[in-house]
């Protein structure tokens, strides 16, 4: 019988936290600037320059901590990880590795085989590096150091999932809670989150891990889940021909679906870290442990139990509005202007849904306030615009996040109340529609939603369906 | 001396501090680092049960700075540190994981 193989998965998830300035001096992380407009000396490691921690990012890394369970390092420090590469202006990166800020956590996570819990060993502070493109034409390296310095927790799991699924569960888990957190955005596309994968397989029943691989540059779920399942394979036909899988760093390119080894064993990294002697300790004290857990937002666990009591919804619509915290912030801010759950989870999973994907948005990405789709619902429910003008109004809306009361007002889009108008127009469609109007009277009822349409077209939209409607079946 | 740093040792540390020794520079570095470590093993010899590890030379904790942007656009001031330029880049000899 074939031997039955098991995998084994542990991930290092790098975050690029939300804040305004890097980690250790006062340049804008904001993405897309020119290149070098947000440096100084200290982002570019020149000598004399002197790093001073950004608070912000040690509130963020115990907040993510408390809410993946970590135990908090209460004395935590920095370290200096050595290496050459010319991204990395100091030759050393500023990071932790004796004293990590959080130890000891874990997260819950749900599969189609149901839950599990998945350990996570620590999480540590440290700084990005800057950008390094090759320049084919010139034959040199360039370097932008915007991003050296942005402030980045790398949480590490432990070594306790077993398949594509449960990494894929367990990524999802972080991504909510930290975007719950507003400790960053958290896309893969865009690197706000980078993980690294470590695999290992060794025969089911095995108590010894086997030697494990480390795979880069995995930017999006599916490269995760294909390179987890190819490198499964790799390591299971190695050993199947009596080969040994050799620890290496592999690099994933998603174009080709296929992974080559990065750095060989000869050139391993020896990263003489030691305490950086230009940063003092941090003490995070019991006072401000609790003072941010009091911050602490609700959590989408407790939101979808809490909008199933209150709000009278079905369960796939919670599901999706939870989906993200921004979307979930509009939802109960709209909800508490208007009253009316219904029909502000309708916007939602309707118009919203359909112009995020139509303009692939993320959900965080929403621009209109919950003022102002409380306005347009009011318009809606006062008759004062009919159901096509209001998903004209939301477009725009959704855009340029308008007033629509004044954006109905200045567009002349009211609906026409004005019976006696209406009724003018009625008895012009029904002239001249001479065919309909026989049609209709000899039993076809259908003919009617004709001469609705004309008439709705001669109003330029701005009229009550419903009057319309009415109108025709007392004048025919 | 009783630390002896065979070539092998001073190859790696060549190799991890990016320096292209000549062999008489091997040589001396060989005995500087020795010498080096002959000092360091002194503090072994000191019993340091029960002491907390120091982390930093000051009794200094908790130095923060507020997250607010103070600095603007120096790109002109860091590329002056630049050994070469090119699209407001620094420029550098072609690199490679």
């Amino acid at each position: 019988m074939a031997k039955q193989y098991e995998t084994v998965i542990g991930l290092e998830v790098h975050v690029e936290l939300a804040t305004k300035t890097k980690i250790f001096c006062g340049c804008s992380t904001a993405f897309g600037g020119a290149p070098n407009t947000h440096t100084c000396p200290v982002c570019t490691g020149m000598p004399g320059s002197l790093p001073v921690l950004n608070k912000q990012v040690v509130e963020y890394a115990v907040a993510v901590g408390l809410a993946t369970n970590c135990t908090i390092t209460q004395y935590c420090k920095f370290d200096r990880k050595n290496y050459f590469y010319p991204d990395n202006p100091q030759n050393y990166q500023i990071s932790q590795l004796y004293l990590p800020i959080c130890r000891n956590g874990h997260v819950e996570i749900e599969t189609e085989n149901g839950k599990k819990s998945v350990g996570i060993h620590e999480i540590h502070m440290e700084e990005d590096a800057g950008k390094l493109i090759h320049d084919e034409w010139e034959d040199c390296s360039l370097v932008d150091y915007n991003r050296s310095g942005v402030p980045l927790i790398e949480i590490v799991s432990e070594p306790d999932m077993r398949s594509a699924e449960e990494v894929i569960a367990y990524l999802e888990k972080l991504r909510m809670t930290i975007q719950y957190l507003g400790a960053s955005d958290c896309k893969l596309n865009e690197g706000s989150m980078r993980a690294d994968v470590n695999i290992s397989v060794r025969e089911v029943g095995a108590k010894e891990f086997g030697t494990r691989t480390e795979m880069k540059n995995l930017n999006s779920f599916r490269a995760i889940q294909h390179a987890i399942e190819g490198e499964r394979e790799r390591q299971i036909e190695l050993l199947e021909s009596g080969k040994e899988v050799i620890q290496e760093t592999r690099r994933w390119d998603d174009a080709k679906e296929y992974s080559y080894a990065m750095r060989s064993k000869e050139d391993a990294q020896d990263y003489r870290y030691f305490p950086d002697p230009d940063l003092v300790p941090v003490f995070i004290s019991d006072e401000w442990i609790a003072k941010i857990k009091e911050n602490q937002p609700e959590f989408r666990e407790k939101k979808m139990v809490r909008y199933k009591e209150e709000y009278d919804i079905p369960e796939y619509d919670i599901g999706i509005i939870t989906d993200s915290k921004h979307m979930a912030d509009i939802f109960e801010e709209t909800v508490a202007i208007c009253k009316q759950p219904k029909k502000v989870s309708n916007w939602l999973m309707g118009e919203t849904l359909r112009l995020l994907k139509e303009k692939s948005m993320d959900p965080e990405d929403i621009l209109f306030s919950p003022e102002n789709l409380a306005k347009l619902i009011a318009l809606v429910d006062s008759k004062a615009i009919n159901s096509s003008v209001a998903k004209e109004v939301f477009e725009v809306m959704f855009a340029q996040n308008v007033d629509p009361e004044k954006y109905v007002e200045e567009k002349g889009l009211k609906t026409v109340n004005d019976e006696g108008a209406l009724r003018k127009t009625v008895e012009e469609v029904i002239a001249a529609n001479p065919q309909s109007v026989e049609d209709y009277r000899n039993g076809k009822e259908k003919a009617i939603g004709f001469l609705v349409g004309q008439t709705m077209k001669a109003m330029k939209g701005k009229a009550d369906p419903g009057m319309v409607n009415q109108l025709l079946k007392e004048l025919l | 001396m009783s630390n002896i740093i065979s070539d092998e040792t001073i190859e790696y540390v060549g190799i991890l501090a990016k320096l292209e020794l000549s062999d008489e520079e091997k040589e001396q570095a060989k005995k500087d680092m020795g010498s080096m470590l002959d000092y360091i093993d002194q503090l072994n010899e000191l019993d340091t049960t029960g002491i907390e590890p120091m982390s930093h030379v000051f009794p200094v904790q908790n130095v923060f700075r507020e997250d607010i942007v103070t600095n603007g656009d120096e790109s002109e001031k860091t590329l002056k540190n630049a050994p070469g330029e090119k699209d407001n880049m620094f420029m550098v000899p072609r690199t490679f994981d």
